[in-house]
This record gives C-alpha cells, sequence and structure tokens, in this order.
C-alpha cells in the first residue's frame, strides 16, 4: 500500500553538492523543494568528530561513510561476450552514501575542463581530422567553456578554492596554470602552502620545460566565508582527507558550504533514509508525476512533484532512468539508445621516486594540496605526431601517509619480517610520489544497463557495468608513463618505479570514483540523454544533474564540473524552466 | 507570523472610512510594535518549544527550586491567555499578579517586566492579541511543597521586589538611557547574567557580574576587563549580539538562544545603545590572578591534551578563527572565576547560533567520551592560563561533579523553604487565636 503524500514544487534525488546546490537555488526562487537521501543524515561536529575524524580503520579501511554493496551492487564485465558478476565489495571505485554523497570524503581537486574538451569533436576534428579518434564516440557537450565560465566561478566561490589563475579574462597569469581558458577573475584564496614534495617536483618539472603550478584545492589555504555567508577555516594539513569527512570545516563539501543556509529555509525539507525507486511517468511519458520511495521501516510512499531532479551518485542517476523508463537503452550492438552510453573512467598510472637523505614528512598533507602539470593534459599539446588522442595532468599531491595504508617500498622487497620494516623505516619518510591522472574516452563497446540476472533488496536488477580500457587510452597512458619517468629522472634519488595501464579493468584494486557518462548532455537527442541544460530529452520536467552527463572524461578530477553542472541546471531552471513549465528548453 | 498578516488583512478590510482607515493603520503599527516588544523581551526562548508552535508553552525551566513550566500566552481562551484583559496582563507584566489573582513565580521575569512603559506594554498585548490560538494544556506549576504555594510569592515579592517605573539617569545620554533601560526591563539580561541572593532574586549588588544556571555559567557582561566585555569594542559587541559571533567569542547555550531569538532581531540602534550601555558599567574590577606557571604538570599535561585535541580549530597560539572557532586567547568567556561554561563545553560541545549575519552555526564536538576529568580539569587550567589568559585552575572534582549531572539540588532552597512554612504556620497560629480572642471581646 502506498501512501500518497502532499505535491512538492520540486522534489530532489539525493543530497550530495548537486542536490544541495541546486535545492538552494531552488529555495531561493521560492518554490518548495523537498530532498530525499537515501543515506543518513551527517553533520561536522557530530559525525566528523576531531576526536575520531581521523580513524583509519574505520573509515579508509572499513570505509565506513561510502555505499555498501548490501544496499546496492553494481554487476561488471570488461566486454559484452562476458556474463557479469556483482561486486563483492566496492574496490575499484567508492561511491558516497548520506548526506553530502562523496563530496564528504573526496581530496578538493577542483577542475574547470577546458573548451577543447566540452568541444571536443569539433575540436578534434578541426585540428586532426575525424579519422584520428575513430572508434572513439566522442561528442560535443553542448556548451562552451566560455558559456561554462560563470557556473565554475560560482562553485569556485561557493567552495573558496585555494589556487592560482593562470589566465584572467585573456591576460596570462605567472604562476597559474598557463593552459587553462579565460577565467573572469582570481581563486578566491591563494594557493596552500606548499610542502617539500610537491616543491622538488616542481623544480624537476622546470628543469624539462614544464609548467607546474599549484593545484586548485577545496581544502582551504586560510579562513574564508563564501557566496552563501558561511565560513570555514583553514585546512591544518592532517592529510586525512581522501575517504574521511572533514573535521576542521575546511574542506568543501555540501556540509560546510551549503547546508548550514539551507536546512534553516522554511520551503526546503530534507528526508534522510529515504530511497526512491522509481520516477513515476504521465501516461503520455513525457513528463514526470513524481517519486516512489521507501523509507527505512519499508513503507512506500508516492510523492507526487513538478520537477523532478536526479542528484544521486552518476551511476545511481543513469540506473533511476533506466528503472523507470526515462530515455532509450543503449545498445552497442545498433549504437542507438540514448541511456547508457558513453560510460567513461580514468586512466591512471603512477611513480615513486625513492630519494636519498630528503625528509619529505608526507604526513603534513591534505588531499589536494600539491603541485600539476598539465602540459600533456587533453590537447594542451600536438597529438599530430602520437598515435592516440587525450592526456593525463600530472599531479604530486602527496597525501594519505596513513600508517595502516601507506608503506612505500621498494620493488623486490619481502612483503613482511625484517626487511620490510628496515625498508619502511628507510623510505616511509623519502619517497615522493606522483600520477598522471588519464582521459578515458567513449567506445562503443563501454556502457551502463540493467543487470538481466542480479537484482537489489527491493528486487529491481542491478546497474550493470561493461567497461573496459580501450587502446587508445592505454596508449595515452604509456605515453604518460614515459613523461613521469623523464620526471622521476630529473628528481634523482636511488631509484623509482612507474606503472603502465594494461588491458582487463579490475574492480579490485582501488582506481579512482570518477565514474562519467550513462546520462550524457549534448546537441543529439538520438544520442544524449539530456540537452544542454540537464533536462531530460524524453520526459521535459526531469533533469539529471552530476558526472552522469559527462559525454566523455577529461584526464581531471570531476568535481569541479559536477559543481558547475549543478549551477548550470539550476540557472536553467530558474530563468528558463520556471518560465515555461513542462516544456523542452531545446526543440527536439 | 500567518496570524498577524491575517489580523492586519482583517483590518484593512473592515475598516472603511478615512477615520477608520487611520485607526486601523495606528492599530496595525501598535501591532508591529508589539511584535518588535516581544523580540527585545524573547518571549519566545522560554515559551516556545523546540518545533513547537510560537508562544504555546515552553520547556521546564530547572530552577533551583524545581521544575516550572512557562506556559501557553497564546489567546487560546481555554488553555493561553484568551480570557485575559489587558489591565490583566498589565498588573502581570508590573507585579506578578495574573487573571484572576494567581500569583506568578519570578521565574516570569516581572521585576524586570515591570520597569516597561505603558505603551510597552500596551503595544505587547496588542501584538499578542494576534498570535495564532494554540490549544495546548500547561501545567506550569510543577514545583514541590512548599515552593507550589503560589501565595509564597507574597512574601517574596514583599522582601525582593518593589514595582517601580524605569527612572532614566538624567546625567547619561538618551542612547545610555534607552540601553538601561532594554537591559534592565524587557530584554532581562540580569535574569541570567545576574546572580541570585539565597531567594533567587537578583542580587543587585553584582547585577550582570556572571550567574550560574542551568548548568552553565552566564558570564559577567559588564566592562570589567578581566571577565566582562570591557576588552571588546563598540563594534565588536554589537556584531556579537547582531550576529551571535565576533573575533573574541561564539555564543553558547542559553545565550545562542537568546541570540537567535532576540538580539539578533533587534534594530541596530537598540543594539548600539546595549553596546553603550554594558560598556559604560565599570563596578570594582575583578582581581587578576596570578596565571598559573607554565612549569606545573598540570600546565604541561593541559598543553599536551591541547595540541591533540584543540589546537586543530582554535589554533596553537588560541587564536581561533573568524566566525567559526572563537579565540581563546583574550577571551573573557575563559576567565570568568567560574569554569561551569567550560566544563559544560568541553564535555557536551555546543552549536553557534544562526543567524543571517552569520549562517554556519559552526559545532565544537563533546569530548566527554574521549577525555577523563583530570585531562578537561587541566586542558582547561592551561588554556585559563595561557596566552595571556590569567584564572583559577579547574579541579578534576569540579568537572566529575558536572559529569555526574551538576550539584543535584542545593539543600539552600529547603531551608528557605522550611523558614517559609513555618512564617505560615505562625501567621495560622495567630489568625486562630486572634478568632479565639472574639467571643471574649463580645
Amino acid at each position: 500500500m502506498t501512501r500518497i503524500l502532499p505535491r512538492k514544487d520540486a522534489v530532489i534525488v539525493g543530497l550530495g553538492w548537486t542536490g544541495s546546490i541546486i535545492a538552494n537555488e531552488l529555495a531561493d526562487e521560492g518554490l518548495d523543494v523537498l530532498a530525499l537521501e537515501r543515506g543518513p543524515w551527517r553533520d561536522t561536529a557530530t559525525d566528523f568528530n576531531i576526536g575520531y575524524a581521523q580513524d583509519e580503520l574505520r573509515y579508509a579501511i572499513r570505509k565506513d561513510l561510502f555505499l555498501q554493496p548490501a544496499l546496492e551492487a553494481i554487476t561488471m564485465r570488461n566486454n559484452p561476450s562476458q556474463t557479469a558478476l556483482p561486486m563483492r565489495d566496492y574496490g575499484s571505485f567508492l561511491p558516497g552514501h548520506g548526506v553530502g554523497g562523496a563530496g564528504v570524503h573526496w581530496n578538493g581537486h577542483t577542475w574547470r575542463f577546458w573548451d577543447s574538451e566540452f568541444r571536443i569533436n569539433s575540436h578534434l576534428t578541426e585540428r586532426y581530422g575525424a579519422a584520428k579518434f575513430a572508434g572513439l564516440d566522442l561528442q560535443d557537450w553542448g556548451v562552451t567553456a566560455a558559456e561554462m565560465e560563470p557556473y565554475y566561478d560560482a562553485f569556485e566561490y561557493l567552495c573558496g578554492i585555494s589556487g592560482k589563475a593562470g589566465n584572467i579574462r585573456g591576460q596570462k597569469q605567472p604562476g597559474g596554470n598557463p593552459f587553462e581558458d579565460p577565467r573572469a577573475r582570481e581563486y578566491p584564496l591563494p594557493p596552500m602552502q606548499m610542502t617539500y614534495a610537491p616543491t622538488l617536483f616542481a623544480e624537476a618539472a622546470r628543469t624539462l620545460n614544464l609548467s607546474p603550478f599549484p593545484t586548485p584545492s577545496a581544502n582551504l589555504s586560510g579562513a574564508y566565508v563564501n557566496s552563501l555567508g558561511v565560513a570555514m577555516g583553514q585546512c591544518t594539513m592532517c592529510g586525512f582527507c581522501e575517504r574521511f569527512g572533514c573535521a576542521n570545516y575546511s574542506k568543501s563539501s555540501a556540509q560546510t558550504c551549503v547546508l548550514p543556509v539551507l536546512m534553516r529555509k522554511r520551503n526546503f525539507e530534507l528526508r534522510t533514509e529515504c530511497e526512491v525507486l522509481k520516477v513515476e511517468l504521465h501516461r503520455s511519458g513525457n513528463m514526470a508525476r513524481g517519486v516512489t520511495y521507501v523509507d527505512s521501516s519499508g513503507e512506500e510512499f508516492f510523492q507526487p512533484a513538478d520537477i523532478v531532479l536526479l542528484c544521486a551518485y552518476g551511476l545511481q542517476n543513469v540506473r533511476l532512468m533506466m528503472l523507470s523508463g526515462i530515455g532509450k537503452q543503449y545498445d552497442p550492438n545498433t549504437n542507438e539508445g540514448t541511456v547508457g552510453r558513453n560510460y567513461c573512467y580514468q586512466t591512471n598510472c603512477g611513480t615513486q621516486v625513492f630519494l636519498e637523505g630528503k625528509e619529505l614528512n608526507p604526513f603534513i598533507a591534505a588531499g589536494s594540496l600539491g603541485q600539476t602539470v598539465d602540459d600533456f593534459n587533453g590537447d594542451a599539446f600536438d597529438h599530430g605526431n602520437v598515435n592516440f588522442v587525450g592526456g593525463a595532468g600530472i599531479n604530486c599531491i602527496p597525501t594519505n601517509a596513513r600508517p595502516i595504508g601507506y608503506r612505500p617500498v621498494p620493488p623486490g622487497t619481502p612483503r613482511w619480517g625484517s626487511a620490510w620494516k628496515r625498508e619502511t623505516a628507510r623510505n616511509y619518510r623519502s619517497t615522493l610520489s606522483f600520477g598522471c591522472q588519464g582521459s578515458s574516452y567513449p567506445q562503443r563497446s563501454n556502457y551502463l544497463d540493467l543487470d538481466p540476472t542480479y537484482k537489489d533488496r527491493h528486487g529491481r536488477p542491478l546497474l550493470r557495468m561493461t567497461f573496459e580500457f580501450p587502446d587508445n587510452d592505454i596508449r595515452m597512458s604509456h605515453f604518460m608513463s614515459d613523461r613521469s619517468e623523464e620526471i622521476a629522472r630529473a628528481l634523482g634519488g636511488r631509484q623509482h618505479t612507474t606503472s603502465r595501464a594494461t588491458k582487463a579493468w579490475n574492480s579490485v584494486p582501488y582506481q579512482s570514483t570518477h565514474n562519467t557518462g550513462g546520462a550524457i548532455m549534448g546537441t543529439d537527442p538520438t544520442r544524449s540523454a539530456v540537452n544542454r541544460y540537464l533536462q531530460s530529452w524524453d520526459v521535459n520536467n526531469v533533469f539529471v544533474v552530476g558526472a552522469s552527463a559527462f559525454a566523455h572524461n577529461a584526464g581531471k578530477n570531476p568535481t569541479g564540473t559536477v559543481g558547475a553542472l549543478a549551477f548550470l541546471a539550476a540557472d536553467a531552471i530558474r530563468n528558463r524552466y520556471l518560465k515555461a513549465a513542462g516544456q523542452p528548453l531545446v526543440a527536439a | 507570523m500567518s496570524a498577524l498578516r491575517n489580523t492586519l488583512a482583517a483590518l484593512a478590510l473592515v475598516v472603511g472610512t478615512a477615520t477608520a482607515h487611520a485607526e486601523g493603520a495606528d492599530q496595525a503599527d501598535r501591532i508591529m510594535r508589539g511584535q518588535y516588544q516581544a523580540v527585545l523581551g524573547d518571549c519566545m526562548a522560554c515559551h516556545t518549544r523546540p518545533g513547537g508552535a510560537p508562544f504555546a508553552g515552553g520547556l521546564p525551566l530547572e530552577t533551583p527550586f524545581g521544575a516550572l513550566v512557562p506556559p501557553n500566552i497564546t489567546p487560546d481562551p481555554e488553555t493561553g491567555i484568551g480570557q485575559w484583559s489587558e489591565a490583566d496582563f498589565t498588573r502581570m507584566m508590573r507585579t506578578g499578579i495574573g487573571h484572576g489573582g494567581r500569583r506568578l513565580y519570578p521565574a516570569m521575569p516581572y521585576p524586570a517586566y515591570s520597569l516597561m512603559t505603558e505603551r510597552d506594554i500596551a503595544d505587547l498585548w496588542a501584538y499578542l492579541a494576534t498570535v495564532e490560538p494554540v490549544a495546548n494544556r500547561v501545567v506550569a506549576n510543577q514545583l514541590p511543597f512548599p515552593f507550589n504555594i503560589r501565595l509564597s510569592m507574597l512574601f517574596w515579592n514583599l522582601l525582593n521586589f518593589t514595582p517601580q517605573p524605569f527612572r532614566p539617569d538624567p546625567a547619561q545620554s538618551a542612547e545610555w538611557n534607552r540601553g538601561a533601560y532594554l537591559v534592565q526591563g524587557p530584554a532581562h539580561c540580569g535574569s541570567c547574567h545576574t546572580p541570585k541572593t539565597m531567594l533567587g532574586a537578583d542580587d543587585t549588588s553584582q547585577a550582570l557580574r556572571g550567574a550560574s544556571l542551568q548548568g552553565w555559567f552566564a558570564p559577567d557582561i559588564t566592562g570589567d576587563p578581566q571577565t566582562g566585555i570591557g576588552g571588546w569594542s563598540q563594534e565588536e559587541l554589537v556584531t556579537y549580539l547582531r550576529t551571535g559571533v565576533n573575533a573574541h567569542s561564539v555564543a553558547s547555550g542559553p545565550m545562542r538562544e537568546a541570540v537567535e531569538n532576540s538580539t539578533s532581531r533587534m534594530n541596530d540602534a537598540d543594539l548600539r545603545a546595549i553596546a553603550v550601555y554594558l560598556r559604560s558599567l565599570r563596578p570594582a574590577a575583578s582581581p587578576v590572578p596570578q596565571p598559573v606557571a607554565a612549569s606545573e604538570p598540570r600546565m604541561r599535561a593541559g598543553a599536551a591534551v591541547y595540541a591533540a585535541n584543540c589546537a586543530a580549530c582554535h589554533g596553537a597560539e588560541g587564536t581561533g578563527a573568524r566566525q567559526l572557532f572563537p579565540a581563546l586567547a583574550g577571551n573573557p568567556l575563559v576567565r570568568q572565576a567560574n569554569a561551569e561554561t567550560l566544563v559544560h563545553l568541553v564535555l557536551a560541545g555546543s552549536q553557534g547560533a544562526h543567524t543571517p549575519g552569520a549562517p554556519t552555526t559552526p559545532a565544537m564536538p563533546s569530548l566527554a567520551w574521549r577525555l577523563n576529568d583530570a585531562q578537561v580539569a587541566d586542558v582547561l587550567t592551561y588554556v585559563r592560563n595561557s596566552w595571556g589568559n590569567a584564572a583559577a585552575p579547574v579541579l578534576p572534582e569540579q568537572v566529575a561533579k558536572q559529569r555526574g549531572g551538576g550539584d543535584g539540588m542545593p539543600l539552600w532552597p529547603w531551608i528557605a523553604g522550611a523558614a517559609m512554612v513555618v512564617c505560615l504556620v505562625l501567621l495560622g497560629l495567630l489568625a486562630v487565636c486572634r478568632r479565639r480572642r472574639r467571643p471574649l471581646a463580645a
């Protein structure tokens, strides 16, 4: 028996970064807004208590803040000829759970994608010809960097990002990223005080004529009052960002940036531990009536709403669309369909340099305190003479040097015993690591759909992920491993080791929680799920916001773009959709 | 609010002629002024439950004499004050005697409200009459015998309270006098901040010098440089009252509620007046004790606890961070003679006020599970005696007592109660004797 509740103007599924930003904007517009969050309420003082926030066993090893497979698992396989099996433990990526979502336990790298990425198909075609990326389903996103600029700006000033601009209104800025597109103004805060390892990395990079710059960071370099009047503190460099909530109000998140204002609004309501099962559609199929959800006691509710916003983790947005019949399921055999296509990930490799006589003190750290080299990212360099497209940011951001998880020892060291202990003691403080975060480009056989066999606790099919690293991306990554070796040699040291990407993506070892695509934005309603305003092409009052909208993934962390897209969608609803409710904002 | 709006709309509809229109406007003005009086008097703080209907009755007030529940003051005729007349209300505010002659307990700060002007009380009445009536029966008097005898307040008033209007000091500016009126009258700051006598009345010789209440120590708010707000500028004090936070301090405990419901809603002129008045109060300066030597074992132990638990937010030098983490260096709250609030903050944690000017509501987590009594005592002793602070050390026994829920019921109210019973009995005997004498005289 489903209880029918009073209508709301807007219902938001998931209260993480995108949900909280949009809820706040729509509440400012005067709408009656409800957010439904599957996980628990979480706030800084009680849930990220300074006394236990840095419990490595609880949070990093046992993954206390993350989605657990018992609640929702995903099945995986590398190609369509295989039978997918459910992940018994989230490993390769760790979706968030609860209020704040993955924005609670992120590191804080806050990037802007470039114009050459938003216009990737047009750009690469113009520069190299379409044959250069044959086999990759690269699509333009339908927006330009200039159009995205105000939304990036809004997100950065909401967060208090610490960084150095490389290009203000077309003027190159010394010390910043020389490859970025023009921004309207400087970052809200200056870069964080640099630690030793990134300083050495930057010196080595400069000897190779590369252009290192401080990584734009959501770990705050100083006290800050954000665009909503919410105060944040200076990061203490405790080194517990990734997998942890911040106890010091110094890592940007829904909790530290939005909720203090949002939760007080009378026209906003949050219901936690409420899992949305389905978006219910009108018989016409092109409008949603609301959502059906189940609370923690198992009671089912129908929540009518005029606008439905899917703001869950990207993968969950895609699954909810599939479960609700929003858009047409993508079929790799025919290359038709809109939902589930262009699933992308991240193509990474890493380098360790074992230095001699350097005391790097890696425990003094923050999730995005470091230096980045973008000379080989995206299309910052000429790909005319290489056999791939795309690239990677090279990041020296030492963090996570925690007692259980961080024991850097050179290859060949025994895995236990006195030799291992000796090498641990010798290398813990003097090992310098940096990584290449590589782009991930869509290919036909990488996609998401519903698993034919496995179901969740509500009897709904699990999401099935079919993913393999495309050959293009492997070639790109090998190129990046070569560049990394050059930097490692410039750093000197006793020895170094660089990983090289291999085929057969493995869901077990942690790689990256940058799952993108599946409900991509675009200009073609037959090849994208949402239009440039994140409005479903098929159901006019449904907006799908998050990394699910990425038409491909760049060699960058996604959160900056996710936040910007939330502001873009909110702006579109406030200034376009409400004036023509129920209408498509882009003619199909 | 919606009731107010409805009333105003109704007034606008009803009035037809120009004269009536003017009267309606006057009445609307009066209601608006009355609403502001309710803000000044912070009626909400006591008479509204968290999340409950406005003015429909509050949470029990734990007094040393027992529990009193602030009643329903909505115009509901059965359970509120719907049967009161304006004269009833005025008499209650002035004398503590309510509708039907029922005597109020001074937990209702009528000794302060009695200073209010006739107009302010009348405006407040006009406003309260427009509040949404809510049926909510409140059993206000939950005191144990003999304190539950309301007539006992006759004696209390005789001993402690002389109704009189506010007398401005002609030697002071109008702003100062406005501040004095607000602090002593409607805002009743002394209810929390003035120490109490054995009978629970304000000890006027110690006005606003800080007092213990419900597990908190409401600090000294005179201009005393050691324990009061003497080190705060006029603007800093106004900022604190408006937003609940300034460069020195973050409102906590009951003051957080006072800021949210009252001071943050006061107009700037009144906040400035309050600041002018409070800063002018210069009672005999509190003695500045010799700081506990940094070399003492408890200071060294406290420093270690501080570095591991507190420094990340409050800073290694106790400087805090603007709007977020209060500074501990130079914070008068840290230097109060009574460390009750500090112990409370460490054991239970606290959350800042939410105001339009400072929406963050930063919170201090509870550390009770993590620090033992000696560690809490040592770290507070360290904080109270570092970076220029000097105050009496905190002892582990004090922490233990507060961890266990405070002192429990003190003895002296019972002594006072027993004395009162004796008086009543004597009065009764006297009456009986007089009656017996009468036939003899006849």
